[in-house]
C-alpha cells in the first residue's frame, strides 16, 4: 500500500508556489494551511472576502476579537500594516486582476481545468460564496485537494459532472499524489508522491495523464 | 433633522409586510445590527425579502461568535416565518447533515431563494447607490448562474449581465456615528453594510457609540453622513 501525503504536506507544496510579494486568497480546507509553510524570505499579502488585506496569524484564546475574522469566520490578530474595506472592494481587488494567486478546495476539476467546488448535486442547493469570483478573477487559481472522493471516486475527471464554479480556470492540482498541470495539450503529471509511479496515478485518474520530462518526486 | 432614535422597536416602526430589507454581515456577529434584527423579529412584519450574504451562519454554528456569547442574524427572521424570499450568496449550513432553518423552509417550498455569487451581490448592491442600472461581470460565466442572463464580449472575453440591488430598509451595524450620521467601522465589520447604507430607502444603523460632530476625525469616515437615516445606539 503506497503512502498518501498528508495535508499539511500537499500545502507545504502549495506554498513553495508562492513568489515573494505575491497578493493570495487562501480558500478553506487544505489551502488554509499553505500560510504557515512559505518558505522564509518571501513576503506574501493574503487578502480575505471578508474585507482585509495583510492579516497574519490566527488570534490567541481570549484575545478573540469578532470585528476581525478571515473568510472561514476564524478571528484574526491585529498586524502591522493590515487594512480593510467593505465588501463591494473586497470583491473589486478580486474580479479586477489584483490577487496573484488563489488556492482554492475542489469537489471535481476537469481535464480542461474547469473547476467544480461549490455544490454536491445530491443535496441540490449550495453556497457559492466567493467561488465564482475568485476563479475568474484570481491571475493563477491553484487547487489543493485529495485526489479522491470520500468514496474513491476519481476528483480529476474528464468532464465536471457537478455543478461548475468556472469553466478553464485551473492552472495547477496538487493532491495527496501528485502535482499536476492543467496545459493546452492536457494534463502534465510533474511530480509523484513518493513510491508512486505515473500508472498508480492514472488508476486513481480519469482523463490520460501526459508525463513530463521531468517527471520527478515532489520535493518539500 | 434628527437621525438618532432612541429605541430599537421605534427605528424599525414603520418596516411594512413585503418590504425588501438588506441586512449586513459578512456571517458572523461583527457588523451584524442584532438589536435591530430582533425589534423587526417583534414588530412582525410578514413577507420580506432579506439580501444578505449568509441566512444566518453565527446563529447556526457560531461562524465568527466569540467563544462563549450567543449570537442573533437573519435566521431568526426566517425561523419566525417572517421572510418570502432570500438573495444571498451562502444560504445554506457548510454542513449537509447540519440543517438551518432556511434549507427546511426551501424545501417545504415555503421560501424562495436568488443564489448570487459573493462578489456579484456586492456589486449589485454597489450599483444600486450609484445609478448604474445594470453592468457586466465575467463571475458566473459558463455556470448554471448565468442561465437566462445576457451575454456580451468585451475584448474577445465574456461577460454576463447583472442587474442593480435597492432595498426599502437596510438594516446595519457600524462602530461609532455622529449625529450627522457619519459612520465609521471596525476591522472587518464594514463587508456589506458599508454598501447596503447606499442603497436602501431608509438605512438604520445600530452603533457601538454615538458622538458629537467632529469626535469622528473627518479622515476617518467610512461613511459619509447622506448614506444614512436612521441611527440607534447600542
Amino acid at each position: 500500500m503506497l503512502d498518501r501525503l498528508p495535508r499539511e504536506v500537499i500545502a507545504m507544496r502549495v506554498a513553495r508556489e508562492l513568489k515573494d510579494g505575491d497578493i493570495v486568497n487562501l480558500g478553506l480546507g487544505i489551502p488554509s494551511l499553505c500560510s504557515q509553510y512559505v518558505p522564509e524570505g518571501r513576503t506574501i499579502l493574503y487578502h480575505s472576502e471578508s474585507g482585509v488585506l495583510n492579516y497574519g496569524p490566527m488570534a490567541e484564546q481570549g484575545e478573540e476579537d469578532d470585528d476581525l475574522i478571515n473568510a472561514s469566520g476564524q478571528f484574526l490578530e491585529p498586524t502591522p500594516g493590515m487594512s480593510f474595506f467593505h465588501s463591494a472592494d473586497a470583491f473589486g481587488m478580486i474580479r479586477g486582476g489584483h490577487i496573484d494567486v488563489t488556492v482554492l478546495g475542489a469537489l471535481q476539476v476537469s481535464e480542461k481545468g474547469d473547476l467544480s467546488n461549490w455544490m454536491l448535486p445530491s443535496r441540490g442547493i449550495g453556497n457559492v460564496g466567493g467561488a465564482m469570483d475568485l476563479a475568474v478573477g484570481a491571475k493563477r487559481v491553484i487547487v489543493a485537494m485529495e485526489h479522491k472522493g470520500r468514496h474513491g471516486e476519481p476528483k480529476v475527471v474528464s468532464e465536471c459532472s457537478f455543478p461548475l464554479t468556472s469553466p478553464t480556470c485551473v492552472s495547477l492540482i496538487v493532491t495527496d499524489i501528485a502535482v499536476i498541470s492543467v496545459e493546452q495539450e492536457g494534463l502534465i503529471l510533474r511530480e509523484t508522491a513518493p513510491g508512486w509511479r505515473l500508472e498508480d496515478i492514472q488508476n486513481e485518474t480519469e482523463p490520460e495523464l501526459i508525463p513530463a520530462n521531468d517527471l520527478k518526486e515532489i520535493e518539500i | 433633522m434628527e437621525k438618532v432614535f432612541s429605541s430599537f422597536d421605534e427605528a424599525v416602526s414603520d418596516i411594512f409586510d413585503g418590504a425588501v430589507i438588506m441586512v449586513s454581515g459578512f456571517g458572523g456577529t461583527g457588523g451584524t445590527a442584532q438589536n435591530l434584527i430582533v425589534a423587526l423579529r417583534d414588530h412582525g412584519a410578514s413577507n420580506l425579502t432579506i439580501i444578505s450574504n449568509t441566512a444566518g451562519l453565527a446563529s447556526l454554528m457560531g461562524f465568527g461568535t466569540l467563544p462563549g456569547h450567543s449570537a442573533i442574524d437573519c435566521g431568526i427572521l426566517i425561523d419566525n416565518d417572517q421572510v418570502g424570499k432570500l438573495i444571498a450568496s451562502y444560504p445554506v449550513s457548510p454542513s449537509p447533515s447540519k440543517i438551518n432553518s432556511f434549507e427546511s423552509h426551501f424545501r417545504e417550498g415555503k421560501i424562495g431563494l436568488e443564489l448570487v455569487p459573493q462578489g456579484t451581490l456586492a456589486e449589485r448592491i454597489r450599483a444600486g447607490g450609484a445609478g448604474i442600472p445594470a453592468f457586466f461581470t465575467p463571475t458566473g460565466v459558463g455556470t448554471e448562474l448565468s442561465e437566462g442572463k445576457e451575454v456580451r464580449e468585451f475584448d474577445g472575453r465574456s461577460y454576463i449581465m447583472e442587474t442593480a440591488l435597492k432595498s426599502d430598509f437596510a438594516l446595519v451595524k457600524a462602530h461609532k456615528a455622529d449625529t450627522l450620521g457619519n459612520l465609521s467601522y471596525k476591522g472587518t465589520s464594514q463587508n456589506f453594510g458599508a454598501v447596503m447604507v447606499r442603497s436602501s430607502g431608509i438605512s438604520i444603523v445600530e452603533v457601538d457609540e454615538i458622538v458629537s460632530p467632529g469626535q469622528i476625525e473627518s479622515h476617518l469616515i467610512n461613511t459619509p453622513a447622506l448614506f444614512v437615516d436612521r441611527i440607534v445606539k447600542r
